[in-house]
């Protein structure tokens, strides 16, 4: 009996990892770009969601092979980022953060509108190499399509620090992010940085997408689980990397615990619930971007 | 152009400024007032629609526009202005009573989450009002014993001293009513000290810190202000609906709210007014382009949110200060003809502004 209950623990723990790991590619999206221009992109779901169309038409009903399709949506969203940067997104920098926060908004409900003019609102979905089949670990069961979550998010993430850390185009944007205007007179071209930043956050969105996509069904509306990856980037302190994660594994262990031990209702509130409390304690989040200003 | 010769300081905070303003004013009141007998039922409930709209925006307008605190939830408002006002009215509360009831009610939440949000800034903000409309939503559809979740709950018909209010006049006339009241309380909270402090919470934090503006004070009663009348909007809006469940409130409300504000002109209470219109009158557009356009793309169930992302997009880029801000710059261009230069009403842009350091 006491095995039981905590191999249910562990496969709720495994579950829940399984969808933070989601939340923080969001999330991570957000981040990434919040870090380099200071916008907020509300529409970072969406892109989520145009991400696991482009690989719904590609490997679904083009045929494509899955691996080929993946690089291939992943590309065509860094593209889509880029040109969204450089042509609508870079005129409103500067102005005050409301602005950006309704442009992006508006853009949400634009893309939202066109994947469902093009897609069609039915849920959709295509094969990969990995669906239906699970492993078994003692009493957990771990699925294939979880699996390939936890091991896309970590590769990812290994890439994303590697590039970071040791490309000069990573640490530029790196330059860029903590001071624009030093980094634009050592020499960083700072515009197409903010570009290349919003096309990978595009592309960490379309890998999101693309390994939710199995999970759930692609739909033109998958892109509102955007609201809980924003809870888990503000947790996680919403500059910083490791946080985005670590908020995107916290809202989902908590929301699945809650929605095994919790009456029904309150596994779509904990990652509300723990935001607000998040707030209150820490509001400047777990890994803290902000300091106060001297006068 | 008209040079106000002033001999009095008080006219420097008149409403009115001058003999054209009362003019066009009265004209505006009086064509108001007998809109009922000019336009048939359909009109009367569309213009009672805007002008409920136009209280929601004057409070949502008082704190995104002048105390410059941006909430994503103020759906939630509404959502608690409705649903107190409508259980009050269903437990025989007189209709008057239960209107303050629900207004109250709104603003005490509101000075919650104002003081709760006094800690955050910018993005947070937004965020933790969107977190708290969420979970209103949640908790709206899941207390079935108190709100009948998405079963529904029937809102009772209106009565004021013994006189029931059903007919569309009677109903148009008390949200005009209130409306009024509504918009002279604001204006009036914004000339006064109340609102200088608030206008210099949004300028600059820190400068309206220097100069010894109490910004708890001030940020949580902006936030109750702006609850409480948002609520008072709730309250009526629960009588249009006739039903009120709660896929009524969602995040879309929340953002035509936004965008009513946006799309007229954020920081002036003319606006507030013009984006009711636009709000209200939008549908009736989409409809009407709706028969131009072909099938596959006006049938498509989704246009509506699609197409108020494009006008929220479009006006942000092209024209940030909003139909308002249009209007001055016309206005701007006959009285100043034929010297009208664009430059007059150039944006600044500040290319450096951060939020890490505040």
């Amino acid at each position: 009996m006491e095995g039981d209950t905590l191999s249910q623990l562990l496969q709720v723990l495994v579950n829940g990892l399984a969808v933070g790991c989601i939340y923080g590619l969001i999330a991570l999206g957000f981040v990434l770009v919040y870090k380099a221009t200071e916008m907020v992109n509300f529409a970072q779901g969406d892109l989520m969601m145009l991400g696991a169309f482009m690989a719904v038409t590609l490997i679904g009903d083009v045929g494509m092979p899955w691996v080929l399709g993946l690089v291939l949506s992943v590309l065509a969203l860094a593209v889509f980022g880029y040109l969204l940067d450089a042509f609508v997104l870079r005129r409103v920098l500067g102005e005050p953060q409301f602005a950006i926060v309704m442009l992006t908004i508006g853009l949400g409900f634009i893309f939202r509108a066109v994947a469902g003019l093009v897609w069609g609102y039915d849920p959709r979905s295509f094969p990969t190499p990995y669906t239906g089949e699970s492993l078994r670990v003692g009493g957990v069961v771990v699925s294939y399509e979880n699996l390939a979550i936890l091991l896309g998010t970590l590769v990812l993430c290994v890439v994303l620090f590697l590039f970071f850390r040791h490309t000069r185009l990573g640490i530029g944007m790196q330059a860029t992010s903590q001071n624009q205007l030093a980094a634009y007179y050592v020499g960083i071209p700072v515009k197409r940085v903010f570009s290349l930043v919003w096309a990978i956050s595009a592309g960490v969105a379309a890998v999101a997408g693309i390994l939710l996509a199995p999970v759930s069904l692609v739909q033109p509306g998958m892109g509102f689980i955007g609201i809980k990856a924003f809870a888990a980037a503000v947790i996680g302190g919403f500059g910083s990397i490791p946080g985005a994660l670590l908020g995107g594994w916290i809202i989902g262990v908590s929301e699945q615990f809650a929605g095994v031990y919790l009456p029904a209702g309150f596994q779509e509130m904990a990652a509300y619930g723990i935001l607000i409390v998040a707030l209150i304690l820490r509001p400047e989040g777990l890994f803290a971007q902000i300091q106060r200003k001297k006068v | 152009m008209r040079f106000l010769f002033k001999t009095h300081y008080n006219q420097d905070i008149d409403h009115l400024k001058h003999g054209g303003d009362r003019f066009w004013y009265g004209l505006l009141l009086v064509l108001v007032a007998a809109a009922p007998a000019a336009l048939d039922t359909f009109y009367l409930g569309e213009l009672n629609l805007v002008m409920i709209y136009a209280i929601a925006g004057v409070g949502l307008m008082l704190l995104v526009g002048y105390t410059g605190q941006v909430s994503l939830g103020h759906a939630a408002f509404l959502a608690i202005g409705a649903y107190t006002h409508s259980l009050l009215l269903g437990a025989g509360v007189p209709f008057l009573f239960s209107l303050v009831a629900a207004v109250l009610v709104s603003a005490l939440v509101g000075a919650g989450v104002g003081w709760i949000a006094l800690r955050m800034t910018g993005i947070y903000l937004a965020i933790a009002t969107l977190a708290f409309a969420m979970l209103t939503e949640q908790t709206i559809s899941r207390a079935e014993w108190l709100t009948g979740g998405f079963r529904g709950l029937a809102v009772p018909q209106p009565s004021l001293f013994g006189m029931p209010l059903t007919e569309g006049w009677q109903r148009y006339y008390l949200t005009l009513a209130l409306l009024v009241v509504t918009l002279l309380l604001a204006l009036n909270i914004l000339r006064s000290s109340t609102g200088r402090a608030m206008v210099a919470i949004r300028d600059s934090e820190i400068s309206a810190e220097s100069v010894g503006i109490n910004l708890a004070v001030y940020k949580t009663l902006a936030f109750a202000l702006s609850a409480g009348i948002t609520g008072l909007a709730g309250a009526l809006f629960a009588h249009r609906l006739g039903y009120l469940s709660p896929d009524a409130f969602t995040f879309l409300i929340s953002l035509q709210l936004l965008l009513m504000v946006v799309v007229g002109g954020v920081g002036s209470m003319r606006g507030v007014i013009y984006g009711a219109l636009f709000i209200g009158f939008l549908p009736q557009l989409l409809a009407i382009a709706r028969d131009t356009l072909p099938p596959q793309i006006a049938q498509a169930p989704g246009l509506e949110p699609g197409i108020f992302g494009l006008i929220l997009v479009l006006v942000i880029l092209f024209e940030p200060q909003g139909i308002f801000g249009r209007w001055l710059k016309i206005k701007s261009y006959f009285q100043l003809f034929p010297l009208y230069r664009r430059a007059t009403h150039r944006r600044q842009k500040t290319y450096l502004r951060t939020e890490r350091l505040r």
